[in-house]
């Protein structure tokens, strides 16, 4: 199980839908626990493709990420990014680029604007898993 | 010579480059890693030549992309 904040879900979506039609994405950082991960703290990154298609994190706000994480003493848990056309579930190219099997994948689908969907998957080879996200208040 | 790789102190020889750096410290898919020393991005085709100096501080950023 992964849990995530309402209110960071809401920042992740309000600004997926400010860079339509291009795709969204960032880091996420947080605790690892027996219980699972908890997600205390979403960056959010430019998407240097400036694609609908694809997208890759901007490296320099890469790097402030990260000195942020240790700063605040999170451990990186992996990345999210949008689908503003097609389902909450990782594409060829998704899996083919997913290097850390420990990682969290979050995808956001934008497909149906009224119905946002975000799942959080690990990723190894060509098997997703997902790993149920709960949003909590 | 002392240097910061990810955050933390450690103690390595001199004339250390890059790319054996990537190896000492088994950076997982080297080939999609970027390098920064001290904030400079480093050409991933200087990592065979570009020697670390005590004080530095070095980061491994690993490539994060995709597509719907």
């Amino acid at each position: 199980m992964i849990t995530l904040k309402k209110s960071d879900f809401e920042k992740i979506l309000k600004h997926a839908e400010s860079v339509l039609p291009e795709e969204a994405c960032g880091l996420i950082a947080g605790d690892i626990t027996e219980d699972g991960k908890e997600i205390k703290k979403i960056y959010i990154l430019t998407n240097i493709d400036h694609s609908n298609e694809h997208f890759s994190l901007d490296p320099k706000e890469q790097l402030a990420a990260v000195k942020d994480m240790r700063a605040n003493g999170l451990t990186p848990l992996g990345n999210w990014h949008s689908h503003p056309e097609s389902p909450s579930r990782p594409s060829e190219e998704d899996k083919r680029l997913a290097f850390d099997s420990k990682a969290s994948y979050l995808i956001l689908s934008l497909m149906d604007r009224e119905k946002p969907v975000l799942n959080s998957f690990r990723i190894n080879g060509d098997s997703a898993e997902n790993e149920g996200l709960v949003i909590t208040e | 010579m002392l240097i910061t790789v990810a955050g933390t102190k450690k103690e390595f020889e001199d004339g250390l480059t890059v790319a054996k750096l990537i190896e000492i410290e088994n950076v997982e898919t080297p080939q999609y890693v970027t390098v920064t020393i001290n904030d400079e991005f480093i050409e991933s085709g200087a990592f065979d030549t570009t020697v670390v100096k005590d004080g530095d501080s070095v980061e491994f950023l690993y490539f994060m992309g995709g597509g719907q």
